[in-house]
């Protein structure tokens, strides 16, 4: 099937599924059917915008703008990793030096080894992928962290009263953090092909490309995103975990 | 005469604009052992955490051999003023991860043969290093976690109600070890008990009630 072209007649059929999703709102009283149909309006209008946007940006071919929409990419990552901290100081800066950084490292190391070419139709795809299982990774650590400062703040406590500097009294915390937030990446690539098709391989199927070839693209990808959730979350929690302290390293409520 | 080794100057302690502790002045020579007492609530155990600076005082100052200990890298003032807390919670798996634990912050390889002297003083065998921290008894846990302060010599012992959830056997045992270190060790102790025959045992007693000092007697 190489046709890829969806009508506008194919949408609005295809909208007869979120009519279904409503019914099935209205019947069991799940009081969600506000969050569906804003839900279903937002995607129609986010992709379309974000479609003629990349359409234009891919023909421009320009090196700004396409930096520029790595950033843009970047920052609402950020953002939206920030909004999981439950308190942590500086959570919007922490998160954008983590993502970024694990962002930028694999992006560098995708051009290198050659898996990856400067034009924007692979860059801006690939930066999204790479930001999007960042920011998941990246909130999964600060809420482990949250936790485990509560349930262990006795033995935090213990630690600092024997003389432990911070980090030596945080590490199992910082370790639990990391792990929390790698082990769905992990998972995902110990499963890929046995219980997913992930996302990358089969837009590529879809798009005529032999499967053989696009198993070599998701075998990029998976590797990517357990370096980046890695790399982003060892970052984040590196940073994050001093805001739970004081200047006088004492143990904040 | 022995040096001073605290000076608290008018400690005053508030949170959520609670007045904790009020106006707590005195101080304590090396090679006292210092019992404190009051009602719970009198703010006993917030002021051996501010002395610990596990907690910061809202004014006041404390010196600690002369030096306001707030002028202390906070990590190695702690190495010198140990803090045991009333319900300890042991860290890791296994006896031993506690106790290698002071070793490890302090960038050393793990003493097992003072580990298990230390052990024996309280005690236990060489068998517990390897027996898992779910694996044994309060009273144990409360010793165990007392020799983690011990490993390294150590200036100043803050005991925060140590034998309030033991046993008779297992409080005698703590006490005995307490005692031997501030008499044969010169270990300064601050022992914060309810416990009336511990409170008499103090060269220096001090009495408090809501934030303050009631009572303050020195042998």
């Amino acid at each position: 099937m190489n046709s890829l072209n969806i009508s506008n007649t194919s949408l609005i059929f295809a909208s007869v599924l979120i009519v279904i999703a409503l019914l099935i709102d209205y019947k069991e009283k799940l009081g969600l059917g506000k969050d569906i149909f804003i839900a279903a309006i937002r995607t129609v209008v986010q992709l379309f915008v974000i479609g003629y946007v990349l359409s234009y940006i891919f023909k421009l071919d320009n090196i700004l703008v396409t930096l520029f929409m790595v950033l843009f990419i970047i920052v609402n990552a950020a953002i939206n990793a920030a909004k999981r901290t439950g308190g942590i100081d500086k959570a919007f800066s922490i998160s954008l030096i983590a993502i970024g950084v694990g962002t930028a490292v694999s992006l560098i190391v995708l051009f290198v080894s050659g898996a990856l070419e400067w034009t924007p139709s692979q860059i801006v795809p690939i930066t999204g992928m790479i930001a999007s299982n960042a920011m998941t990774a990246v909130g999964v650590g600060y809420r482990s962290m949250n936790a485990s400062f509560k349930d262990q703040r006795q033995q935090v406590l213990e630690k600092l009263a024997l003389g432990a500097d911070i980090k030596q009294a945080t590490a199992p915390i910082i370790r639990h953090s990391i792990k929390s937030a790698m082990a769905p990446s992990i998972d995902r690539a110990k499963t890929v092909g046995l219980v997913s098709l992930p996302g990358m391989m089969s837009g590529l199927m879809f798009a005529g490309i032999e499967p053989t070839t696009a198993i070599r693209y998701q075998i990029v990808v998976m590797f990517m995103l357990i370096a980046t959730t890695g790399f982003s979350t060892m970052i984040a929690s590196y940073l994050a975990y001093k805001s739970y302290f004081n200047d006088r390293k004492q143990l904040l409520d | 005469m022995s040096q001073p080794i605290f000076t608290l100057q008018d400690i005053n302690f508030e949170a959520d604009q609670k007045k904790i502790l009020q106006h707590i002045s005195f101080t304590v020579k090396q090679g006292e052992l210092v019992t404190i007492t009051g009602p719970s609530g009198s703010g006993k155990s917030t002021l051996l955490k501010i002395i610990a600076t596990l907690l910061s005082e809202t004014s006041g100052k404390i010196l600690f051999h002369d030096k306001d200990i707030n002028q202390y890298e906070p990590t190695e003032y702690r190495k010198l003023v140990s803090y045991c807390f009333q319900t300890p919670s042991l860290f890791g798996d296994t006896v031993q991860d506690n106790l290698s634990f002071p070793y490890e912050i302090r960038h050393k390889e793990f003493d097992q043969k003072r580990a298990i002297h230390l052990l024996e003083r309280v005690g236990l065998d060489a068998s517990y290093l390897d027996k898992s921290i779910h694996d044994i008894s309060g009273g144990e846990k409360q010793r165990v976690a007392l020799i983690r302060n011990l490993l390294f010599e150590t200036d100043v012992l803050l005991l925060d109600e140590v034998t309030s959830a033991l046993d008779h056997e297992n409080s005698q045992i703590i006490r005995d070890l307490i005692f031997q270190l501030n008499q044969e060790e010169n270990i300064t102790v601050l022992w914060v008990t309810h416990n009336p025959d511990e409170f008499k045992e103090g060269t220096h007693q001090i009495k408090m009630v809501e934030g303050q000092i009631q009572e303050e007697y020195h042998e």
